[in-house]
């Protein structure tokens, strides 16, 4: 009895052997490279999921790829790249975790929240922890002084409203502008910011409180009362992906034969899909990458996106940046890989060729204008207008 | 104005029509269905994959929203719902698994088809306009469609055999079984139907909302409401909680869009002390 309790201790002692060495040679990090670990926090469930998906997905291509290219030499290490992910569902409470999460693991650099509330909510914990977080949202207070942990990872709509109003009313003959925003901050805010900007350029605000629930699912009641003001642009201020073809497809059924815009970026397939051709003209910041600008990096990184996920996401051609920006960084100056204040002295300084696009663009840190410090990171300010499924260039700015 | 009562009115077609379904499995088994959002949203993923993607005529991908539904309804009752029921006497244990299938729904539609918002060619081209309204043709047809099948849905409950013993049921249970309606049987096919409501009204908004897989859970407080101001369980009640609040949407939004985003603000309120004054809804009995 004792011969085969023994026999069968062995066995299962092998098998979990085998187990866990399997596992060993199935991890991308093996025991010779150290691991880099950046961390996400933002949404990828509910209805703003397009968001942090984006996100994750363009973080998750761009490190498999570099790891399968070796993985990034930080000083005399190379590091395997680990994203730590955490869906914070939109929800602040949610997002404190995530963040608290992350530094439990040990990490020092975190993309996300993608919300107002939630990049606000985040902040003690990042500071109180030494972590950098890159958010997808606007408060000029997270990025100004004292502030000095959050770099905004995307341009801000009071960075491109003011470039895109002002080349509607020079270009396009527009005097009058209506506003809707969806009742949330970050659209709010957006609208607000809008609002003002196109005050300033003297254009004519027919209507600047008009807004809806994030979960309308038809928009003709929303709009009716808009579109009998005959504005010549129709701003949908911080409209989520999803909303966007709605409200399009809503206002032209409705016989609205302005302009439309947006200042955050969208997806062409959902557009095609969700509105036709009736979203032909449609103006948004289309993402820091249009096939007339971007590099053969970019395009291997699209179809290596589309080939892992099935389909890429527009938004991504922003969302990349984030991880390089990240990764160029700490190459830059490897004591910060575990110490954020040798970051920030970098940030002062860094600058790096930008590999998504053809040329005339580079990396490096931005925001003195907008904030008064270095805590945004750029990208190519692209305005596009929608043509027949797809994006096209409209005019590239750039923020300082 | 015209306008206006014709965006409630229509806007009120579709929210009928989704509530049906909710207040359907309610009365029939005492279960709030937290999942009956994402039934929709899964219809209209059907529609959208069968209509959209492969190409095939909408009526077809509309009967493919149905079936797939009602066959997800029937096994959620017959393996989930069912065994709890018989197990737990307390009415939380519903509610849970209820919300509970919610979330996996959730999960399941996200894992299959992805984070984005999803749509389908029209199934009507052109608007209709003139002086006083502008209103799509599509919009036209959805709307005839869902009150087309409110009447069925309600003729069927009416004069049906099935229809009969789910009402009876819906009475009262025991006394239906004694009179020998098979219990097990006519609550799979309740919830089955439920759920085809809301597959097949999923698959009829998809050409005009389009659908994407994050508004499973606003579209369940939304058929909630309408729920709530016409009466737990009750049919009647549902359809006309449907056009109320598709017509206080409109016309909030109309008239009080100078105020800011305050429609939703003011039709809670209203929920507020209407249910204060009349805890059971427009039609809903005190005893359930």
């Amino acid at each position: 009895m004792k011969s085969k309790q023994f026999t069968l201790r062995i066995l299962a002692l092998a098998a979990a052997s085998a187990v866990a060495l399997s596992a060993l040679a199935a991890n991308p990090a093996s025991a010779a490279d150290k691991v880099l670990k950046i961390g996400f926090v933002g949404v990828t469930s509910g209805p703003a999921a397009a968001w942090g998906t984006s996100n994750v997905r363009s973080m998750q291509t761009r490190a498999d790829w570099l790891n399968e290219q070796g993985g990034v030499k930080i000083g005399d290490d190379t590091y395997k790249i680990q994203i730590v992910t955490f869906d914070d569902q939109k929800d602040p409470k949610r997002a404190i975790a995530g963040m608290e999460k992350m530094a439990q693991e040990g990490i020092h650099y975190v993309v996300g929240p993608n919300v107002d509330d939630g990049a606000a909510a985040v902040r003690p914990v990042a500071e109180a922890k030494n972590i950098i977080y890159f958010p997808y949202s606007f408060p000029k207070a997270l990025f100004s002084p004292p502030a000095s942990n959050a770099i905004l990872g995307m341009v801000a709509n009071y960075q491109s409203a003011p470039a895109i109003y002002k080349y509607l009313k020079e270009n396009k003959g527009v005097k009058s502008v209506a506003f809707v925003a969806a009742n949330e901050s970050d659209p709010l805010s957006q609208r607000d910011g809008g609002v003002a900007a196109a005050k300033e350029l003297g254009l004519d605000v027919v209507a600047a409180s008009d807004t809806y629930q994030n979960d309308t699912r038809d928009f003709t009641p929303v709009l009716t009362p808009i579109v009998r003001l005959k504005p010549d642009l129709l701003v949908l201020s911080g409209v989520a992906p999803a909303n966007a073809p709605l409200l399009i497809r809503s206002a032209r059924e409705l016989g609205y034969k302005g302009l439309i815009s947006a200042e955050t970026a969208q997806d062409a397939k959902v557009l095609q899909e969700g509105a036709g051709d009736l979203a032909n003209g449609f103006i948004s910041v289309g993402g820091a990458s249009t096939p007339e600008i971007r590099s053969p990096l970019m395009e291997e990184f699209i179809q290596r996106y589309t080939k892992k996920y099935g389909e890429y996401n527009d938004e991504s051609n922003t969302k990349v940046y984030a991880l390089e920006y990240i990764v160029d960084t700490l190459k830059a100056n490897p004591k910060a890989i575990d110490d954020i204040d040798e970051y920030k002295k970098t940030i002062e300084t860094f600058h790096a060729p930008n590999p998504f696009v053809k040329e005339g663009h580079e990396l490096k840190y931005v925001g003195m204008k907008s904030f008064g410090q270095k805590r945004q990171i750029s990208v190519p300010m692209v305005v596009t207008q929608y043509e027949n499924g797809e994006f096209k260039t409209l005019f590239v700015g750039e923020v300082d | 104005m015209e306008q206006v009562i014709v965006n409630g009115l229509y806007l009120g077609a579709q929210y009928a029509l989704i509530a049906l379904g909710l207040t359907l499995i309610f009365s029939l088994m005492n279960v709030l269905n937290f999942a009956h959002g994402q039934m929709y949203v899964l219809g209209g993923f059907v529609t959208y994959t069968v209509y959209g993607q492969m190409g095939l005529p909408f009526v077809v991908a509309l009967f493919a929203s149905a079936v797939t539904l009602a066959v997800v309804g029937a096994l959620f009752e017959k393996l989930l719902f069912r065994p709890v029921l018989r197990r737990s006497k307390r009415e939380e244990s519903t509610m849970l698994l209820a919300a509970a299938t919610a979330f996996l729904l959730d999960a399941v539609i996200l894992l299959v088809f992805g984070e984005k918002q999803r749509g389908v060619p029209k199934i009507v081209d052109g608007v209709f306009v003139s002086d006083a309204v502008i209103i799509p043709y599509d919009r036209v047809v959805v709307g005839v469609v869902a009150i087309g099948l409110i009447v069925a849905f309600m003729l069927y409950m009416q004069y049906s055999r099935p229809g009969r013993a789910m009402r009876a049921l819906a009475q009262d249970r025991v006394a239906a079984q004694l009179m020998g309606v098979n219990v097990d049987r006519y609550s799979m096919l309740g919830f089955a139907l439920g759920a085809m409501l809301a597959g097949l009204v999923g698959g009829l908004l998809v050409t005009i909302t389009g659908v994407n897989s994050g508004i499973g859970g606003p579209i369940s407080i939304k058929a909630f409401m309408m729920v709530m101001i016409g009466g737990a369980g009750v049919v009647g009640g549902a359809i006309a909680g449907g056009f109320i609040l598709g017509m206080m949407e409109s016309v909030g939004l109309d008239v009080l869009r100078a105020y800011g985003d305050i429609t939703y603000l003011v039709i809670f309120v209203a929920l507020m002390v209407f249910l204060s004054i009349r805890p059971n809804g427009l039609m809903g009995k005190p005893w359930g």
